[in-house]
């Protein structure tokens, strides 16, 4: 049984139809990443496997339970399921260490004596260890995004999900970030990333997805999408990014 | 002119109990309408669809009315109706009333600065709707609305003076009752608008350090 089920998903904000029935396995360790132009749907699908987008038709299973937007399987569900954003989305008003802190606590994963010690584990695994008293606002977007990949961490979640986690980032930062992903990867984590770092897609991942106008287009392992594209779209895409 | 202060003197406890009971008017009316101010920024909202028709219609009525007449109306005709409150009761109501409605405003106001994203970030996290409001929205929202805040803290610290119309011994009622005394008009109100005007420095001064203390966290420029 994969991670993640995905089932003829489909979703539409409106009138426009972003996913027209999507179907894709994640397996455990597995790196996917999801590649495509902008508007094809990626983001979406990214976003409707921790159910922050509700699907309009198909399934998703995560763990083999459906993803429901009832609050009971949803907490469960996001605690097992972690999403990084672009915008890094840290809390403006708390430290590092309580960015970190927060959900661990309250959802009981955490008691507020270990709560600490968590963090500096968390925040060691992405090198960020002496900011832990620091505020979101006086780190730099790199720093700020691996303490975001850090607060993810702490809940311990069993699958992480990138949405174009280094867009937002000067060129100079993206290096830090990755670099933080790419141990994640070694280290045995299931990550979905969406994302337009081609060198990233081809070096790391597991398996490529190329979305196109809200399908899966194409999948394959990195070495085959790169240098035999079958449809014409994804030819085209390779040749547009380089 | 001739000017005569000496006369005045005589009544300063007056003064001093009048101001203690603005003081006490504003600090009831500022608390009491705060919470209605959170609860129904929250309720009107989230809460169920007549909730939110009794809040919004709550909200107008009291901002479009004079606020006058709402003291009068707590304090002449809810005793037709068997609920007789003295003076300073009856003006604690209405103007915990008449704060609560613009309290709401602008916390609603300050809860729709926070972006989405915020909220998402929480929600990913395994939070539920209320820890997400609690934890995370709350505090940033307050900041936000803390200068429009404090503003109408002292528009209503100014307001209360309408209580001396139902004869609530509070700063103005006290200046009139000197003035009648005296027949020193300026003098008395001169006096009078000296002590409103330490007063709103005082509380001024006061919200900002308290906003210095608790919003310490650095934010954008």
């Amino acid at each position: 049984m994969a991670l993640v089920e995905i089932r003829d998903v489909r979703k539409s904000f409106g009138a426009n139809e972003v996913l027209k029935g999507v179907s894709l396995d994640i397996n455990e360790g597995e790196i996917v990443t999801i590649i495509g132009r902008s508007g094809s749907g990626k983001s979406t699908l990214l976003r409707c496997i921790n159910a922050l987008e509700q699907v309009d038709g198909g399934e998703i299973r995560v763990e083999g339970k459906a993803v429901r937007t009832d609050m009971q399987d949803l907490r469960q569900l996001r605690q097992r399921v972690g999403i990084v954003f672009q915008a890094f989305n840290l809390f403006p008003h708390l430290t590092v260490e309580k960015n970190i802190t927060l959900a661990p606590v309250l959802t009981g994963k955490s008691n507020k004596q270990e709560a600490r010690q968590l963090a500096i584990d968390v925040l060691e695994r992405v090198g960020l260890a002496e900011k832990i008293d620091a505020y979101p606002e006086q780190l730099s977007g790199g720093q700020q995004q691996r303490v975001a990949i850090a607060r993810c961490l702490a809940m311990a979640p069993h699958l992480m999900l990138f949405d174009e986690v280094t867009s937002a980032l000067d060129p100079e930062l993206v290096g830090e970030v990755l670099k933080v992903m790419e141990d994640m990867a070694r280290q045995g984590m299931t990550m979905v990333l969406v994302t337009h770092e081609m060198g990233f897609a081809r070096d790391v991942a597991s398996k490529i997805v190329f979305m196109h106008e809200g399908r899966v287009w194409e999948q394959g392992t990195p070495s085959e999408l790169f240098a035999n594209p079958q449809t014409p779209e994804l030819k085209s895409f390779i040749s547009s990014i380089k | 002119m001739n000017l005569n202060f000496q006369q005045l003197w005589r009544y300063q406890d007056q003064f001093i109990e009048g101001v203690i009971l603005t003081v006490t008017l504003t600090g009831i009316a500022a608390v009491a309408g705060t919470l209605i101010g959170l609860s129904g920024a929250i309720l009107g909202r989230s809460g169920p669809q007549p909730v939110r028709w009794f809040i919004r219609s709550y909200i107008e009525i009291i901002r479009n009315t004079p606020a006058l007449i709402q003291i009068f109306l707590i304090f002449f005709v809810l005793p037709t109706f068997g609920l007789k409150l003295p003076p300073f009761e009856a003006a604690s109501v209405a103007l915990s009333i008449y704060f609560g409605a613009y309290a709401i405003e602008i916390i609603r106001s300050g809860l729709d600065t926070i972006p989405r994203s915020q909220i998402e970030a929480g929600a990913s996290l395994g939070l539920s709707r209320w820890e997400v409001f609690r934890h995370i929205v709350l505090a940033p929202a307050l900041r936000n609305i803390y200068p429009s805040f404090t503003s109408q803290f002292v528009l209503l610290l100014l307001g209360t003076s309408i209580a001396s119309q139902i004869s609530a011994e509070e700063l103005f009622h006290t200046g009139s009752f000197v003035e009648s005394r005296t027949y020193r008009s300026f003098e008395v109100y001169a006096v009078v608008c000296a002590i409103y005007f330490a007063l709103t420095m005082a509380f001024k001064g006061a919200f900002a350090v308290i906003g210095r203390l608790a919003f310490r966290w650095p934010v954008r420029r």
